[in-house]
């Protein structure tokens, strides 16, 4: 059956939903399982909409539940094809069970999840608990900071997933409405151009090849589990970040975008800087841009990649920095936060040990403003001149009330 | 399965029913399939079954009712005659027996320690049924 070819401007006005809905269309998905929720609905609508107009060659399976989404998503890649789907908040937490299903048999499923709160109190809007609830599911994480990073790692995702030294699924994360319902001007790739960069679908040991028949999802107890495991962390830890890296370096030929693990910011010569994700890095990038008029050396550090953890390339990117702040957008309840212990994982054993602190912010949407990245880096100078961290280790941002601190 | 390291066997919690490229299995008897070991065709559950099923052929019509509700495949039979049971795979479960047509059944569950000729020779009478 052959499907049409979108034209598509240079730039479009897209919202990071959009973004990714043209970015799984330009890929021609086989398999679309899915249960929208607020606020990734659009991505699976806009996907069920091209299908319906002839715009791709798919299927869409209109399931009960994320449960069943990704149940389907992995039946569809175990039997062959080329997945995706999109889920956020409640919905990402009831696919978790599934979530290790996929990555533990190996089947590059692209899920896009975009970032919300988890209840309760129920919460719509954008903060990054759920993606944290799926960093040890096994999948890869990409983070979108801005619609164009959206549409750019769903290519990158599918080229490094279906790898066949990968061979692992992946999330590409994208903050709820801040970036997902924010129209912006996004760099396209025609589909040819789009659909070159990813190719055909290469299977590997699908079901649906008869000649040589297969059982997924098989049972191992104490006798196997455990290599099975280990011979998935071995491939996250040595395999995933070179691919990933010259998926990148294939990206920037292609397009001449480029992404890096970690996204430096004015980090040549920083003494200060903020480590974060999501929206939230092109806020300090800008207040670090005025920091530097303050005469405070201000940069800025994004994770792109999340899992696996880019361990040695953080190590790098702070080397010489004096002091920094891991900036946490989900509840850590009751421990130092996701960012801050990676971080502090990560540095403790370099020779010079910055001095660290950690910030907790934005939880179900509240804004962070630059007033507050402001403050922030001037805590850290202050931090320098004292040579110790002079406020408590955990800070609350924006949050009402009398200051709200630990540790 | 072999002993073999984390690092050896084919990634994705899958297992290979056959040993190379299969054609035609439809039309290849279990027996002649090259199973792997890691088939549970190559697996015996016999020790799961409490209760063993025993053919006696002197009754049985060749109705294929037992092969075609066994669960588990074992009603083993060749151009359409009942000719034994896979005890192998046979868990014990009595389904055959339930739908046997006969009288008497040409199936009947007896311990698994049971000798089958003494069994089949105390075999029970046609039931009269009274109209």
């Amino acid at each position: 059956m052959a499907f049409d070819k979108m034209e598509l401007k240079d730039i479009e006005v897209w919202d990071g939903n959009f973004a990714a809905a043209q970015a799984l269309r330009q890929c021609q998905i086989d398999v679309v399982a899915a249960y929208p929720i607020t606020p990734s609905t659009p991505i699976v609508e806009g996907y069920g909409k091209f299908l319906a107009d002839n715009y791709v060659e798919g299927e869409f399976v209109m399931v009960e539940s994320e449960h069943a989404a990704m149940s389907g998503c992995i039946g569809a890649s175990a039997a062959g094809g080329r997945v995706a789907t999109a889920t956020s908040s409640q919905g990402f937490a009831l696919m978790v069970e599934t979530l290790y299903q996929a990555s533990g048999m190996r089947l590059p499923i692209i899920l896009n999840v975009v970032n919300r709160a988890l209840a309760a109190p129920l919460n719509v809007n954008g903060d990054h608990s759920d993606m944290y609830l799926g960093r040890d599911s096994g999948w890869i994480q990409f983070d979108a900071y801005c619609p164009q990073d959206a549409y750019d790692l769903n290519f990158i995702a599918f080229k490094v997933a279906e790898d066949h030294g990968v061979r692992l699924p992946a999330m590409i994360h994208q903050d709820g409405f801040m970036t997902s319902h924010t129209a912006q001007g996004v760099h396209t790739m025609s589909d040819d151009k789009a659909y070159s960069f990813v190719g055909d679908f290469k299977p590997m040991n699908d079901m649906l090849d008869f000649e040589h028949p297969v059982t997924h999802g098989v049972q191992t107890e104490e006798d196997w589990h455990f290599e099975h495991k280990a011979r998935q962390h071995n491939d996250l830890m040595t395999k995933v970040m070179p691919k990933i890296q010259a998926a990148f370096d294939a990206f920037e030929e292609h397009t001449g975008r480029k992404y890096n693990i970690v996204e430096q910011y004015d980090m040549e010569d920083a003494d200060v800087s903020v480590v974060c994700m999501g929206t939230s890095v092109e806020t300090a990038r800008e207040v670090a841009t005025e920091m530097r008029e303050k005469g405070i050396k201000a940069g800025v550090v994004g994770i792109r990649v999340i899992r696996p953890f880019p361990f040695v390339e953080i190590q790098e990117a702070l080397k010489g920095v004096k002091a920094i702040a891991t900036l946490d957008r989900s509840s850590p309840n009751g421990a130092p936060g996701m960012l801050f212990n990676e971080m502090a994982g990560a540095l403790f054993n370099c020779e010079e040990r910055p001095l660290l602190s950690g910030y907790v912010y934005g939880l179900g949407g509240r804004d962070l403003t630059k007033k507050h990245l402001t403050d922030l880096y001037a805590e850290l100078q202050a931090n320098i001149d004292a040579k110790k961290v002079t406020t408590p280790l955990q800070q609350f941002i924006g949050v009402r009330g009398p200051k709200l601190q630990f540790l | 399965m072999a002993n073999t390291g984390w690092d050896e066997f084919e990634i994705g919690a899958m297992l290979r029913t056959f040993d190379g490229k299969i054609d035609d299995i439809a039309g290849t008897l279990q027996e002649d399939r090259n199973y792997t070991q890691n088939s549970s065709f190559s697996a015996s559950v016999a020790d799961w079954r409490i209760e063993k099923p025993v053919f006696n052929k002197d009754f049985c019509i060749d109705c294929q009712f037992c092969w075609i509700y066994c669960p588990d495949i074992s009603i083993i039979a060749r151009d359409k005659k009942m000719i034994g049971i896979d005890m192998d795979h046979c868990k014990g479960c009595a389904i055959c027996v339930e739908v046997c047509p006969t009288n008497p059944k040409s199936l009947l569950m007896f311990p698994e320690q049971a000798d089958e000729e003494s069994e089949i020779a105390g075999w029970p009478a046609k039931e009269i049924k009274e109209k």
